[in-house]
């Protein structure tokens, strides 16, 4: 019987390989904005397998709220993304030290 | 039941592989791909879950709008992909060493440990002709409006946002300027000229 547990045995095991994808990818700040949104990703698991376990709705409608934050915020990082690279040539974050003090 | 066991499995399992592949991937294309797919097998484990408006809109949102602007972006850059592989090969075993840390102490944490909190019946199922759509817009219209409201303002700032960091203006371009062209005055465009008149020879 598939419940809680599971749900949320695979958003851990989801968060924890998208922490492993930031600290492997830590040059590519593309392949960070994504482990970002697998991050996310496994944030949602947890809210719907809580939201069906408690039957409150109340969880469903955060995770609805998380994927529009998470749309813009893709949008803006993809922008942000693109007037980098159309300044510097690059997106390796270890070229980003233009602010350093 | 049985087949809701399977079923599950088989997505989870494609779901994990389609993320080892989104980290691990050397091509960030092959990336954006695996990422899709795992937003896919994501949407299908919500399906059973019986959380089905968000599962479908997880693929229209997500597969749909988002991970096209990502395939845009990586397309338009150019990365430099060897770069990348010398990363990989450097820090795979710091990242791969704090994850399984990070995955031993929530799991334990959710089956040991869970202080009697989760129950192994699975979820209640939901009463006969519930609309899991209609129940989340009865309370996403009345009690969460102005959260909705302000959503939508985020996406209106997210458009704003995203459209003036990436226009720019190319010098030389030739373009209307209709604040000039709308104050424009007849004078301005017309010249009288007072002189004598000329005599037919």
């Amino acid at each position: 019987m598939i419940g809680l547990e599971h749900y949320l045995t695979l958003a851990a095991m989801l968060f924890v390989l998208s922490i492993a994808g930031i600290i492997v990818n830590r040059r590519n700040l593309i392949l960070i904005l994504m482990c970002i949104e697998l991050m996310l990703l496994a944030v949602n698991f947890n809210f719907i397998a809580f939201s069906r376990y408690l039957g409150d709705e109340t969880g469903q409608i955060f995770v609805f709220f998380i994927l529009t934050v998470a749309a813009a915020e893709a949008a803006i990082g993809l922008a942000i993304l693109v007037v980098l690279f159309r300044n510097k040539r690059s997106i390796a974050v270890q070229e980003l030290n233009s602010l350093k003090g | 039941m049985m087949l809701h066991s399977v079923l599950f499995y088989v997505f989870a399992l494609f779901m994990l592989g389609a993320a080892v592949g989104v980290v691990f991937s050397r091509n960030p294309v092959h990336s954006v791909m695996f990422l899709v797919l795992t937003f896919f097998q994501s949407a299908l484990l919500w399906l059973l879950a019986e959380a089905e408006f968000l599962a479908i809109v997880l693929v229209l949102v997500y597969v749909g709008a988002v991970m096209v602007l990502f395939l845009f972006v990586v397309m338009m850059l150019d990365v430099n992909i060897e770069a990348a592989k010398r990363s990989i090969a450097r820090y795979a075993w710091v990242g791969i060493s704090i994850a399984l840390l990070m995955a031993i102490e929530l799991i334990q944490l959710i089956w040991l440990r869970n202080q009697g909190v989760a129950s192994t019946g699975g979820f209640a199922p939901t009463p006969e002709g519930y609309s899991n759509t209609k129940a989340l817009g009865a309370v996403l219209y009345t009690e969460h409006v102005y959260a909705f409201e302000i959503a939508a303002v985020i996406l209106l700032l997210a458009i704003i946002a995203a459209i003036t960091l990436t226009m720019r203006k190319r010098p030389g371009l030739k373009v209307q300027d209709i604040a000039a062209q709308v104050a424009v005055r007849a004078k301005d465009r017309v010249r009288v000229v007072k002189m004598a008149a000329e005599k037919k020879q």
